[in-house]
C-alpha cells in the first residue's frame, strides 16, 4: 500500500502546492464555520438577552465577516482542488501512456490490451474524483470536529464529556458497519462483474445463442446469477442501514442529555441560553465531521483497487535492458541464430524456441512454413528484439542484438505484424508511419511495389482517403497491402512479412513478390506463409514444427527429403490450395 | 429511432457527463413510466418506505422546534422558581425520547425497506432487459454497437440505481423537511420566513447560475475525455505497430496535447463545480447571521412578537431548512442523468421482438411398421414436422433436410440489394458449397434459412414448408451451424460442448469431440473437459476453439448442418484431420458450407458461385471445370504457384 502511495504521489509533481493548498483553505473554512454558532451564542447572550442592540450588530457583523471568509476559503479551496485534481489525472494518464511506451511486448502481453485501456481510463477518473474529495474533506471533517469539541470545551467542561460519549459510540458503531459492510461490497463487486461479463458474451455471441435456442436457458442462467447479486446487495445494504439510525442516535442521545444537563446547569447559573444553542450546534458539527471520515474512508477503499492497478502500470519496468554503449548503425542484414532457446515470459512457460541455429545471409530469401504454433511468429519477433532470447545469441549485422540502440536495430527490422493495425487518419498519415518525411511521390512508389497503388487510385479520395480506426473501411487484404507499403517506407535491411499476404490473392502474392526480389535485391527478406506458392521461390525456406527446425533447404531439396514440407505442399496441391479469397478484394 | 441512437454513438463515450442538463423530453411520463413499471412490484414496500420517510423527517423538525419549546417552556419558568422542580421537564424529555426512539426505528426501518425495494426492482429490471434482449432480432445487435448495449446494463442502470435508492428518498424527504419547517416558520414569525425566503431565492439563483455554468465546462470535458480515450484505445490496441515503428515519441506527444486540452477542461469545469457547496453554505450562514440581526432587533422591540426562544428556535429551523435545499439542487442533477438512463433502457424494452408466427413445430417421431409417423416423447434419433391445420388436424411430416430457395431477393436496409434472385435447391444428404469473394452474399445466404432476417422476397422451403410457417426456435433447433467467429460462453470445456444439447450424457459429448478431433488436445489442457474457459475461451488458440465450436453443433446432431468458415482457423494439416471427423458428421446431413480452402469444397454435390448476390455459376467440381467460367478462373489462377521459378 505504501508503495501504491509513493508511486502515486510521485505524480502530483507541478501540482504538489496546489494539492496542499486546497486542505489548508478547507480547514480553515471548516474552522470559520466552526466559529460561527460561537459567535451566535454571544449575540444571543451579549445582545439579544440584555437588549444591547450595540452589540447584536457586533456579533452580527462578525458573523457575516466571518461566513464571507468561509466563502473565500471554499472557493479559493475549490479552485485548487479542481486543478490538484485534474492536474494529478493528466499526470496519472500521461507516466502510465508513457511508460507503456517504453514496454516490451512481453509486458504488453502481461496485460490485455482491454485491461491496460480501462487502467488509462476509468481507473484514472475514479481516482481523480476520491483525490478531489480527499483533499476537500480528509483534512477539513477531523479539524473542524476537533475545533467543535474545543469549543464545547471551553462552553462547558462536564458538557464536552456529553460529546466525547457520542463520538466513540458513533465511531465504534460505524467502523463496526464498515468492517461487516465492506467484504459484502467487495463480493458485491465481484459478482457483478461476472453478471455484466455474461451480458457481454450474450451480445457478442447472440448469433450462437439463437442458433442453439438458448435463449430460455441463457435467460436462466442470467436470472440466477442477478438473483444472487440481489442477495449480496441486499446483504450488504441491510448493513449500511444501521449507519443512519446509528448518526441520529447519536444527535438525539445528544440533544437529551444536553437538554437536561443544560437546564440544571442554567438553572445554578454555570450557563447561558446562547451556549446552550451553541452547543447544540456543536452536536451536528461534530458528528457531521464523523460521517464524512466514514464516507472518505468508504471511498477511499472504493478507490484503492484502482490505485493499485495504476500504479502497477507506472511501476512496471520494461525487461528489455537497454545497451549500455548502445551501437547505432547495423552494418547489413545478416542474420545469425546460435543456440536460441526462448519462452513466454507470462504464460506457460513451456519452451517456444528449442536450440535454433540458423544463419541467414544479408540479402537472402528466406520462407518459413510449419502448422498452428510451431512457433513461426515467436522466431521473427527474436529478430527487432521485441522479445529477447531466453538463451543463446541472435545476432544482425554480425552483432548480439542486444547491443544496439533499440530504435536504431527497429528502424532497421522492419517488420509486418501478423495483427496489422491501421490508425486512424488518410493513406498518406499511415504510410508516414514508415517515415515521417517520405514524399508523396515515395509513398507512390512503395504502394506500387506492394500492388497497393491500383485499388487506392480506385479510391475517389485516392491517397488522402481516410482510414477509420483499425481500418475497419478497407477489405482484408488492402489492409494488408498497405501494411506491406508502410513496412517499405522504412527501408529497411530486413524486411519480415508474418502471413501478411494471407488474405490477397495469389497472382497479386507473386507479384508482390516479384517487386521485391526486382526493386530490393539487397534487402534480406523473411516470409512466413501457409501457402506454398508464397515462399516456393525463395532462397531457402525454413519447415518449423513445435520450436524446433525440422528441415532447411530449397523448395526442390525438401520437396525431396523433407516429410512435413511434402504433407503440406501434396495437401494443397490436391486440394488446389485456397481461392476463395482470390476476389477478397474486389 | 435508429438515426438518433446512431448520433448518440458518435458523441463522446464515456455515459452522460456529470453536472450537464441532459435534456429529455418528457420527463414526466418517464418518471410515470418509472413508478409503474419500476417500482409497481414493490408499491406497498414504498408506501412503509415513504411513511418511514415523513416519520423520520418530522422528528427532525421536531427536534429542532424543542430548543424553543425547552427555554421558553421549561427553562425560563425554572428560573423562576424558588425551588427547582425538575419533574416537568423530565416528562418532556421522556416523551421527546420517545418521539426520537420512533424517529429512529422508522429511518432504519426505511432504509432496510429501500434496500429491498431497490435491489429487488433493479434485478427485476435487469432480469426484464436481459429476456428482451434475448428475444430481439439480430438486426437489433447489427445496427446498435455493442459497447452501447453493455453501457444500458452497466452505467444506465446505475444511475437509476442512484436515482430510486438516494435521489427520490432525498427528495421525499427534503419536500417533507421543507414544507413542515417552512410551516413551523411561519408559525413563529412570518416577517422572518419572508426574510428566510428571499435567502433561499438566491441561494437557488446561484445554484443554478453555477450549474449551467460548469455544465458548459462538463460537456467541453466529456468531449475531450472522449477524445483522449479514443486515442488510448487505438494506440494501445496497435501498441505492438507503435514499437515496430519505432513511433513511441511521436505517439507520446500527440497523446500530451490531448491529454493537456482534457485537463484544462476538466479543470474549468470542476472550478465551478466546486463553488457550488461553499457558496450556498455562506449564503446559509449568511441568511442565519442577517435573520439573527433582524430577529434580535425585533425581539429586543417587542415586534412582532418575537421571544428570545422563538427567535433561537427559528435559527435552528432556517439552518434546517438550508439543508434540504442544497440537497435538491444536487439531487437534481442526478435525477435528470437517471432520466437520460431510463429512456435508454425503455428504447431497448420498445423494441420489437422477433416476430414468430410459425405454428410448426419440430417433434421427436417414431415410425410405425405401417410406415405411418407418430409423436412420441423421448429422442429417437428420427424428427418430424408437426403441422396443424385449419379445420384442426394434424399432419406429420419426416424431417429430411430438403431445403429450397425460390426467387430470393434480400436487402439489410431495404436500398441496396444483396441477394438477387436466388433458387437454389439442397437435397437430403447433399453437400452444396458456396464461393465467391467477400461480400458476394454468401453468409447471407445461410442467415436467411435460420431466419436470423427475414426475405424480401421469394420463398424459402424446408421439407416443402415455408420456412415463416416453422415456430423460430424448432426451425434453428433443426439446423446446426458453425461460424467463422467462434464465441465460447464462460464455463468448463464440458459446458461449451453441450451448448449443443443441454440433455447430453458426458459420453456423448466426448464422442461429438472425438469425431471433431478436438478429443486430443482437450484430454491436454490442465484439468481436461473440467478445465474452465474465461472470456470468450481466452486461453485457447483459435483453431482450438473452432474445434470446440465443430464438437458443439455435433453434439447438438441436427438434420441441417451450415459450416460457415468452419475451419478457417485450422492449419492445412490439423484440417486434414478435422476433415475426416467433419465427412463423418456431414454424413446423411444436408450441409451448406462456405469455405476457402478447396479441400472443403471439391468433393460437394453442388458448388454454387455468387458474385454481387447473384449465382453466376453452379455444378459440381468438374462440370464447373468443364464450363471454363469464373469457377475455373479462380481454380486455375490459384495456378500462379506454377509460374516458372526465376534463376
Amino acid at each position: 500500500m505504501l508503495t501504491i502511495l509513493k508511486t502515486l504521489g510521485a505524480q502530483l509533481k507541478q501540482y504538489k502546492k496546489d494539492a496542499l493548498v486546497s486542505p489548508v483553505l478547507s480547514v480553515l473554512e471548516g474552522i470559520c464555520e466552526t466559529l460561527i454558532p460561537f459567535f451566535m451564542a454571544s449575540v444571543i447572550d451579549k445582545g439579544i438577552e440584555p437588549g444591547n442592540m450595540g452589540q447584536i450588530i457586533k456579533y452580527g457583523l462578525i458573523i457575516v465577516f466571518i461566513a464571507g471568509c468561509a466563502l473565500t476559503c471554499g472557493v479559493v479551496a475549490g479552485r485548487f482542488s479542481a486543478r490538484a485534481s485534474s492536474g494529478f489525472a493528466c499526470n496519472l494518464r500521461d507516466a502510465m501512456f508513457s511508460n507503456i511506451q517504453t514496454y516490451s511486448f512481453s509486458n504488453i502481453d502481461k496485460y490485455s490490451t482491454a485491461g491496460l485501456v480501462t487502467r488509462l481510463t476509468t481507473d484514472v477518473t475514479n481516482l481523480q474524483n476520491a483525490f478531489q474529495m480527499l483533499i476537500r474533506m480528509c483534512a477539513r471533517a477531523p479539524v473542524s470536529m476537533i475545533c467543535a469539541f474545543f469549543l464545547a470545551l471551553t462552553i462547558s467542561r462536564r458538557m464536552s464529556m456529553i460529546f466525547l460519549v457520542a463520538i466513540i459510540f458513533l465511531f465504534c458503531v460505524l467502523a463496526l458497519i464498515m468492517s461487516g459492510t465492506l467484504p459484502v461490497f467487495n463480493r458485491v463487486f465481484d459478482q457483478y462483474d461476472a453478471l455484466n461479463a455474461s451480458v457481454q458474451e450474450n451480445v457478442s455471441a447472440i448469433r450462437v445463442v439463437k442458433s442453439f435456442v438458448r435463449e430460455p436457458y441463457e435467460d436462466d442462467k442470467y436470472s440466477s446469477e442477478s438473483n444472487r447479486l440481489y442477495g449480496l446487495f441486499v446483504k450488504a445494504e441491510e448493513r449500511l442501514s444501521f449507519n443512519s439510525p446509528a448518526m441520529f442516535m447519536a444527535v438525539y442521545g445528544c440533544n437529551l442529555a444536553l437538554s437536561w444537563m443544560g437546564a440544571h446547569m442554567i438553572v445554578s447559573g454555570d450557563l447561558t441560553t446562547g451556549e446552550l444553542t451553541s452547543l447544540f450546534s456543536y452536536v451536528m458539527n461534530i458528528l457531521m465531521g464523523l460521517m464524512m471520515l466514514s464516507m472518505v474512508f468508504v471511498m477511499m477503499t472504493m478507490s484503492s483497487a484502482s490505485a493499485r492497478r495504476i500504479s502497477e502500470v507506472i511501476n512496471e519496468h520494461s525487461d528489455l535492458v537497454w545497451a549500455k554503449e548502445p551501437v547505432k548503425v547495423v552494418p547489413d542484414g545478416s542474420i545469425d541464430f546460435e543456440h536460441v532457446n526462448f519462452h513466454y515470459l507470462y504464460g506457460k512457460g513451456a519452451p517456444v524456441l528449442k536450440d535454433i541455429n540458423l544463419h541467414i545471409k544479408a540479402g537472402e530469401t528466406i520462407g518459413i512454413i510449419g502448422g498452428t504454433g510451431s512457433s513461426k511468429s515467436s522466431l521473427v519477433q527474436l529478430i527487432p528484439r521485441l522479445y529477447d532470447v531466453s538463451s543463446g545469441t541472435l545476432k544482425v549485422g554480425g552483432l548480439d542484438v542486444r547491443e544496439y540502440d533499440m530504435p536504431a536495430l527497429r528502424n532497421q527490422v522492419s517488420m509486418v505484424l501478423q495483427k496489422n493495425v491501421l490508425f486512424s487518419g488518410t493513406i498518406y498519415d499511415n504510410l508516414r508511419w514508415g517515415d515521417l518525411q517520405a514524399t508523396d511521390e515515395e509513398c507512390r512508389h512503395a504502394c506500387e511495389l506492394a500492388c497497393a497503388d491500383e485499388f487506392i487510385s480506385r479510391f475517389p479520395d485516392g491517397y488522402n482517403t481516410y482510414i477509420e480506426q483499425g481500418g475497419s473501411n478497407v477489405s482484408g487484404g488492402q489492409k494488408q497491402r498497405l501494411c506491406i507499403a508502410r513496412a517499405l517506407l522504412k527501408k529497411p535491411k530486413i524486411l519480415i512479412l508474418d502471413d501478411s499476404t494471407s488474405a490477397v490473392d495469389t497472382a497479386t502474392d507473386a507479384k508482390i513478390r516479384r517487386a521485391f526480389r526486382e526493386e530490393i535485391p539487397g534487402t534480406t527478406k523473411l516470409i512466413i506463409a501457409q501457402r506454398i506458392a508464397s515462399v516456393q521461390d525463395a532462397d531457402r525456406i525454413v519447415v518449423l514444427d513445435e520450436g524446433q527446425i525440422n528441415g532447411i533447404g530449397t523448395h526442390e531439396e525438401l520437396l525431396a527429403s523433407n516429410q512435413i514440407y511434402q504433407e503440406v505442399y501434396y495437401g494443397q496441391m490436391e486440394a488446389g490450395g485456397d481461392f476463395d479469397r482470390q476476389g477478397g478484394d474486389a | 429511432m435508429a438515426e438518433e441512437r446512431v448520433k448518440e454513438v458518435r458523441g463522446p463515450r464515456g455515459g452522460a457527463p456529470i453536472g450537464v442538463k441532459a435534456s429529455v423530453d418528457h420527463p414526466g411520463r418517464l418518471l410515470k413510466r418509472i413508478l409503474s413499471e419500476i417500482l409497481h412490484d414493490y408499491w406497498i414496500h414504498c408506501i412503509f418506505v415513504l411513511i418511514g420517510i415523513a416519520v423520520g423527517a418530522l422528528t427532525t423538525v421536531v427536534s429542532s422546534m424543542f430548543l424553543r419549546i425547552l427555554i421558553d417552556g421549561y427553562i425560563t419558568p425554572l428560573l423562576k422558581q424558588e425551588t427547582a422542580d425538575y419533574g416537568p421537564l423530565f416528562r418532556a424529555l421522556c416523551t421527546l425520547a420517545g418521539i426520537y426512539a420512533v424517529g429512529i426505528f422508522s429511518v432504519w426501518g426505511y432504509f432496510r425497506i429501500m434496500a429491498t425495494v431497490t435491489q429487488g426492482s433493479l434485478r427485476n429490471l435487469r432480469n426484464r432487459i436481459f429476456h428482451h434482449m434475448e428475444s430481439l432480432p439480430i438486426r437489433y445487435f447489427d445496427t446498435h454497437p455493442h459497447g452501447d448495449i453493455m453501457s444500458i446494463y452497466t452505467n444506465d442502470v446505475d444511475t437509476l440505481r442512484q436515482m430510486i435508492s438516494q435521489s427520490i428518498p432525498q427528495l421525499v424527504n427534503s419536500m417533507i423537511t421543507i414544507v413542515s419547517v417552512f410551516v413551523s416558520m411561519c408559525v413563529l414569525s412570518i416577517p422572518l420566513t419572508a426574510f428566510t425566503m428571499f435567502m433561499v431565492f438566491i441561494m437557488l439563483l446561484n445554484a443554478r447560475n453555477l450549474a449551467g455554468l460548469s455544465g458548459r465546462h462538463f460537456i467541453a470535458q466529456q468531449q475531450n475525455l472522449g477524445r483522449v480515450n479514443g486515442y488510448i484505445e487505438e494506440m494501445i490496441n496497435g501498441q505492438k505497430v507503435v514499437k515496430v515503428f519505432t513511433h513511441e515519441s511521436k505517439v507520446r506527444d500527440d497523446f500530451r496535447v490531448l491529454n493537456e486540452k482534457l485537463r484544462e477542461s476538466a479543470d474549468t469545469a470542476n472550478k465551478y463545480a466546486n463553488m457550488m457547496m461553499p457558496a450556498n453554505a455562506q449564503l446559509g450562514n449568511l441568511s442565519y447571521a442577517l435573520c439573527a440581526m433582524i430577529g434580535a432587533v425585533m425581539a429586543v422591540n417587542g415586534i412582532g412578537g418575537v421571544t428570545v426562544g422563538t427567535l433561537v428556535s427559528f435559527l435552528a429551523l432556517s439552518k434546517s431548512f438550508n439543508m434540504p435545499i442544497n440537497q435538491i439542487s444536487m439531487q437534481a442533477n442526478s435525477v435528470v442523468m437517471a432520466l437520460a438512463g431510463a429512456k435508454r433502457i425503455f428504447d431497448l424494452l420498445d423494441e420489437e421482438p422477433e416476430v414468430d408466427d410459425g405454428y410448426v413445430t419440430l417433434v421427436n417421431a417414431k415410425i410405425d411398421a405401417d410406415q405411418k409417423i407418430t409423436e412420441v416423447k423421448e429422442r429417437t434419433g428420427i424428427w418430424a414436422w408437426k403441422h396443424p391445420h385449419h379445420d384442426g388436424t394434424l399432419t406429420y411430416e419426416l424431417v429430411r433436410g430438403n431445403i429450397q430457395f425460390d426467387h430470393v431477393d434480400f436487402s439489410y436496409d431495404g436500398k441496396k440489394i444483396v441477394l438477387h434472385d436466388v433458387t437454389l435447391f439442397g437435397r437430403p444428404g447433399e453437400k452444396i458449397a458456396f464461393v465467391g469473394s467477400t461480400g458476394a452474399g454468401k453468409t447471407t445466404i445461410t442467415n436467411l434459412i435460420n431466419r436470423f432476417y427475414d426475405i424480401a422476397d421469394g420463398k424459402i422451403r424446408y421439407d416443402g414448408i415455408n420456412i415463416n410457417k416453422i415456430k423460430k426456435a424448432d426451425l434453428r433447433r433443426s439446423l446446426g451451424i458453425v461460424l467463422q467467429d467462434t464465441h465460447l460462453f464462460t464455463g468448463t470445456v464440458m459446458d461449451n460442448i453441450r451448448y449443443g444439447r443441454l440433455d447430453a450424457t458426458d459420453g456423448e459429448c466426448i464422442a461429438a469431440a472425438k469425431l471433431a478431433n478436438a478429443d486430443g488436445f482437450i484430454t491436454r489442457l490442465p484439468h481436461g473437459y473440467d478445465t474452465v474457459l474465461k472470456g470468450d475461451g481466452a486461453n485457447l488458440s483459435q483453431g482450438q476453439r473452432q474445434l470446440i465450436a465443430i464438437a458443439r453443433a455435433a453434439v447438438a446432431d441436427p438434420p441441417v448442418l451450415i459450416l460457415d468458415e468452419a475451419t478457417s482457423s485450422i492449419d492445412t494439416r490439423t484440417e486434414t484431420l478435422v476433415q475426416k471427423g467433419m465427412d463423418g458428421l456431414m454424413k446423411g446431413r444436408t450441409t451448406f458450407v462456405i469455405a476457402h480452402r478447396l479441400s472443403t469444397i471439391r468433393n460437394s454435390d453442388c458448388i454454387i458461385v455468387l458474385e454481387q448476390g447473384q449465382i453466376i455459376e453452379r455444378g459440381n467440381h468438374e462440370e464447373l471445370l468443364e464450363k471454363e467460367g469464373r469457377y475455373y478462373q479462380l481454380y486455375t489462377g490459384n495456378a500462379a504457384k506454377n509460374e516458372p521459378k526465376p534463376a
